[in-house]
């Protein structure tokens, strides 16, 4: 749901790309792409969270017994 | 490492501080749509970014796309819409780029931006999602009975509404921070409506024998008739947990979240929503989110192969019952036994032994479990 932006890669890679989408059942080789570097991706990444609203939620979590 | 955000970011559309203060008294002086409790369930979910990464409701790109693709416009994968219905005389005069407010018992609940008006085909709708056209399924029953536009936008959370179930609902940031603190790199979810019995147990551990932790994650909210209540079962699975498995493996939490019984497209959804609480595996089992015979017992298992990058890993795992002669809870792939050894775990005949306050055989329900559920007066849903 966010903006696009186009990157270039060598034809050897494309095409090898095109194949792996196709064979894998990606609907494109974008897709493919992104999903590949997401999972290389470390986890915190795509949250946004303050380190005050991060021990809020700790607190709530202390609060119910969870940690 | 706790998963990613479903299309690589979690949504967060809950406004706070005095942003809210200022978006709330706006609320009252521009045009008012009044939207059903389901809707403010969807509003929830999107908002605290549960349906990440949806930030309103659909607009007609993306509806279509959903229908037919199962993707949004951009193939990110995504399989149930998520829409906002109204009728035409409660926006005669709005146009798009408006804003209006939402409000849900005389209250103001969210904020949302019209991108778009536009149509929708009930009939296509049904036959696509539900794959079926018939009132009796529930799905359909409810998309009949939705009105005759759909609106697009985004929305900004002002207020969540009072809940009684506060105490056990945590949302994906919550969970995400939660899990990372107990240091799991990998979580199996699993999807309920239902108190648990042994076949149940017996798919999360076979799921936690390979995952650090479990994320047991109960639909609070709408229910039908005849549905274990709410808090029937998060007291029988909290007495589950208490006597059946390690400490510090599980998370219990409630989702709220509406239940359409799409079967395989939902099984799907339900995949989505739990990557966005953190976890990276989620358990699919036997008719996932099915109802009646509309669905075969294992087609939802076959769509997962439509989506290699969905980013969370489903577990597929047969449904389980007890076999006299392996000694021990097993599945059709784990047990070479005829039915003769093979006692089955009937929810049915569970449902019918509890309602009369008979413990149910141990080789079905744990009586831990069993007795929580008859020491309420009525545990269903009238
Ligand atoms: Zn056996």
């Amino acid at each position: 749901m966010s903006e696009k932006i186009k990157i270039e890669i060598s034809k050897e890679v494309y095409e090898k790309a095109v194949k792996l989408a196709e064979e894998a059942g990606f609907p494109s080789v974008e897709a493919l792409i992104e999903f590949l570097i997401e999972e290389a991706s470390e986890s915190t990444e795509g949250e946004e969270i303050s380190k005050e609203d991060e021990e809020k939620i700790k607190e709530r979590l202390r609060d119910l017994g969870y940690i | 490492m706790v998963n990613r955000p479903h299309g690589g970011r979690l949504v967060n559309r809950v406004v706070k501080g005095r942003r809210k203060e200022a978006l709330l008294e706006e609320a009252l002086e521009i045009p008012r749509i009044s939207i059903s409790y389901e809707r403010v369930i969807d509003l929830l979910d999107i908002a605290h970014g549960a349906f990440s990464p949806l930030e309103g409701f659909l607009v007609q790109e993306d509806y279509l796309h959903v229908l037919h693709d199962m993707r949004l416009h951009d193939d990110t994968p995504w399989t149930i819409p998520i829409i906002l219905d109204v009728d035409p005389d409660e926006i005669v005069g709005l146009k798009e780029g408006d804003d209006i407010a939402l409000f849900y018992d005389d209250k103001p609940i969210a904020l949302m931006k019209i991108e778009e008006v536009y149509g929708w085909d009930k009939k296509i709708h049904s036959q696509l999602v539900y794959k079926t056209t018939d009132v009796n399924h529930p799905g359909v029953a409810k998309t009949m009975e939705r009105k005759e536009l759909l609106i697009g936008g985004r929305i900004d959370l002002l207020n969540d509404p009072p809940n009684r179930f506060s105490d056990i609902v945590l949302w994906p940031i919550e969970t995400r921070v939660l899990f990372r603190e107990k240091g799991w790199r990998t979580i199996a979810a699993f999807q309920t409506r239902n108190v648990p019995h042994r076949g149940h147990e017996y798919v999360q551990k076979a799921a936690l024998t390979f995952t650090d932790g479990l994320l047991i994650h109960p639909l609070l909210g709408w229910k039908k008739k005849g549905d274990y209540k709410d808090e029937v079962i998060i007291r029988a699975y909290k007495a589950l947990i208490e006597h059946y498995y390690p400490k510090n493996v599980v998370v219990l939490t409630g989702l709220m979240m509406n239940m359409h019984y799409a079967g395989p497209r939902e099984a799907i959804h339900h995949a989505i929503v739990r990557k966005n609480f953190g976890a990276t595996h989620f358990i699919v089992g036997r008719d996932h989110a099915g109802v009646g015979n509309y669905y075969g017992p294992y087609e939802a298992w076959e769509l997962f192969n439509e989506f290699p990058d969905l980013g969370i890993t489903p577990l597929f795992i047969r449904e389980a019952f007890y076999c006299r002669k392996c000694g021990g809870m097993v599945t059709e792939k784990t047990c070479p036994h005829t039915d003769q050894d093979r006692l089955k775990i009937s929810g049915t005949r569970i449902r019918a032994m509890l309602r009369k306050g008979e413990i149910p055989p141990e080789h079905m329900m744990r009586p831990e479990v069993a007795k929580v559920i008859i020491e309420f007066e009525n545990p269903f849903v009238e």
